[in-house]
């Protein structure tokens, strides 16, 4: 495999950005590398994001068993928090049963999206050196941060079935329905990051702004309220935040073991697949510059 | 192989190439600053001509010196035939397999080994980890790191990054070499040992680009060299003749501190 290629004389294919042996640097025309090739190596080289992902896990040691724990207790305290928040701003009244489980659900895919996107934020402009050094699909960068979200999320499944087999409702096969919107929310994560990311590298102080835009998308998502209380002043909010689909229907599938409309399929759908083809044509078309901007 | 009674094409070939980038001279560049600037109505954004219509062919088994002043396109140049930075017009033709040496470390997380990143580097570059593996041995023992292997690299010197980035450059049997001022953060056993190596992959006909200041390194390793300025070729010829006519522009004499690096 490594022995030295001896190149046919023949034209190749002028499309062969970093594999192989024979590549041919051009201008790219639209702004945006072949996308075939560009996404053929993006999955060649995947096991580098496992890889990277895993290792900044080890590095940070959320894979020892206080890690795991951790894991599990962050959001959990946190949901807790935010139960007694709302506790307190409902003025002390009676809150609906469901309310704690509503509020666990939505909250670990939140945080699944908001890791993602933090993580995604930092990934590239502290992957420097390598960008300097290293032709690779620079997509794979936020994509292993995301891959580190969906294994800190994996673990707090654990407490939702838990929580689930507590709730009086009967388990129903509805819950397959879970796998197919999975894919939604990881979409959608895929696609902010790559935002994130890119945007990280032009203004360095993205990854500090992001934790109050974070909050506010938290308080303005039907995580800690039901979608169904938003007063009609702020019925806008339905239309414009993707929240509202994704965790919406997430909550509808886990928690109350209902198939989400027609609408919210069609919506989250729309959302996800719209952020990470914006994503990816954001990040792909200027991940070139990177080299010269870190 | 039978070696092919066509002329062989040639390894790298760099033809008419310009790099235009744009890029901002902050050091960190934010949204905050951007908008205060905006306000006064400012941006410091800059078109940085970087290499201007550059032609040239290397050849299998030669090494190329590029010389030149700080800031004269070298390192951009290298970059563009490495696929880092693509060419704003012209074309790059690489044929083999490449390896780079362009910035100081394997560096992609100081807080993890330099074992983990040695496979992290050889895994975005388009090895497969068994490959990575076979030669982690020999890169081990070469770099003669020892137990700071398994240590985070932030714990380790700038030599021992240079040391261990090098060692994993050359140990991927790479067709072609490119070098980017490697050797300058090591100690002179060092210099000597990874100036062997560089020869001998030389000896196998391997290809090598090398951007160095050390203009008596260059003399001693490479067969041709160019001098940049500004973005274009002043000169192309022999390592010799070319560095004799770089130190006769600069107009300082081949003291040594010229010849030494600095």
């Amino acid at each position: 495999m490594f022995e030295t290629a001896v190149v046919p004389e023949s034209p190749q294919p002028e499309d062969d950005q970093f594999s192989g042996t024979h590549h041919v640097y051009q201008p790219f025309r639209a702004g945006l590398p072949q996308m075939g090739p560009y996404l053929r190596e993006l999955w060649r080289r995947r096991e580098f994001a496992v890889e990277a992902s895993r290792a900044s896990i080890r590095a940070t040691q959320a894979n020892t068993i206080f890690g795991q724990i951790w894991n599990i207790l962050n959001p959990l305290l946190l949901a807790c928090v935010y139960y007694f928040l709302v506790y307190i701003i409902r003025g002390g009244g009676r809150l609906k049963p469901e309310l704690f489980p509503h509020m666990l659900c939505g909250l670990f895919v939140f945080y699944l999206i908001s890791n993602s996107m933090s993580g995604g934020a930092t990934s590239v402009v502290s992957a420097g050196k390598m960008i300097m050094n290293t032709a690779f699909p620079r997509a794979l960068l936020p994509l292993s941060s995301v891959r580190t979200s969906v294994q800190q999320f994996l673990p707090t499944l654990v407490i939702l079935a838990i929580a689930l087999a507590l709730s009086p409702v009967k388990f129903s096969w509805t819950l397959v329905y879970a796998v197919p919107w999975f894919l939604f929310i990881v979409l959608f994560a895929a696609g902010m990051s790559l935002l994130m990311a890119t945007s990280q590298v032009y203004f360095r102080d993205t990854s500090s702004f992001l934790p109050y835009v974070m909050r506010i998308w938290l308080y303005t998502s039907p995580v800690l309220w039901f979608a169904d209380e938003v007063p009609s002043k702020l019925r806008p909010l339905e239309v414009v935040n993707p929240l509202f689909s994704i965790i919406g229907g997430w909550q509808e599938i886990i928690i109350e073991h209902r198939l989400p409309a027609v609408g919210t399929w069609l919506a989250a759908l729309a959302w996800s697949v719209g952020a990470l083809l914006l994503g990816g044509f954001v990040f792909i078309s200027r991940e070139r510059d990177f080299a010269v901007r870190l | 192989m039978p070696s092919v009674s066509k002329v062989q094409a040639p390894t790298i070939s760099v033809q008419d190439v310009s790099i235009t980038y744009r890029t901002t001279f902050e050091k960190r560049p934010t949204l905050r600053q951007t908008l205060i600037r905006a306000g006064r109505g400012e941006r410091l954004v800059r078109e940085v001509e970087a290499v201007k219509n550059v032609s040239f062919d290397v050849n299998r088994g030669s090494v190329l010196g590029i010389i030149g002043n700080n800031g004269a396109g070298k390192s951009t140049l290298v970059r563009a035939i490495a696929g880092i930075l693509p060419p704003t017009s012209g074309r790059i033709e690489v044929r083999g397999r490449v390896s780079t040496l362009l910035a100081l470390g394997v560096g992609f997380n100081a807080n993890l080994s330099g074992h983990e990143n040695v496979i992290l580097g050889g895994l975005a570059a388009g090895y497969s980890r068994s490959e990575i593996e076979e030669r982690f041995e020999e890169i081990a023992d070469w770099t003669e790191l020892g137990d700071f292997l398994e240590m985070p690299m932030r714990t380790y010197s700038s030599g021992m990054f240079s040391r261990l980035a090098f060692a994993v450059a050359i140990h991927m049997e790479p067709d072609i070499l490119l070098v980017d001022e490697a050797l300058s953060a090591g100690d002179a056993r060092f210099k000597t040992k990874a100036t062997a190596k560089m020869m001998e992959l030389v000896a196998q006909a391997r290809t090598m680009v090398f951007v160095s200041h050390a203009l008596s390194t260059v003399k001693d390793m490479c067969t041709d060299a160019i001098w940049l300025e500004k973005g274009q070729i002043m000169e192309r010829g022999t390592a010799e003749e070319v560095v004799d006519k770089y130190t006769t522009y600069v107009n300082v004499a081949q003291s040594s501190a010229t010849l030494e690096d600095v």
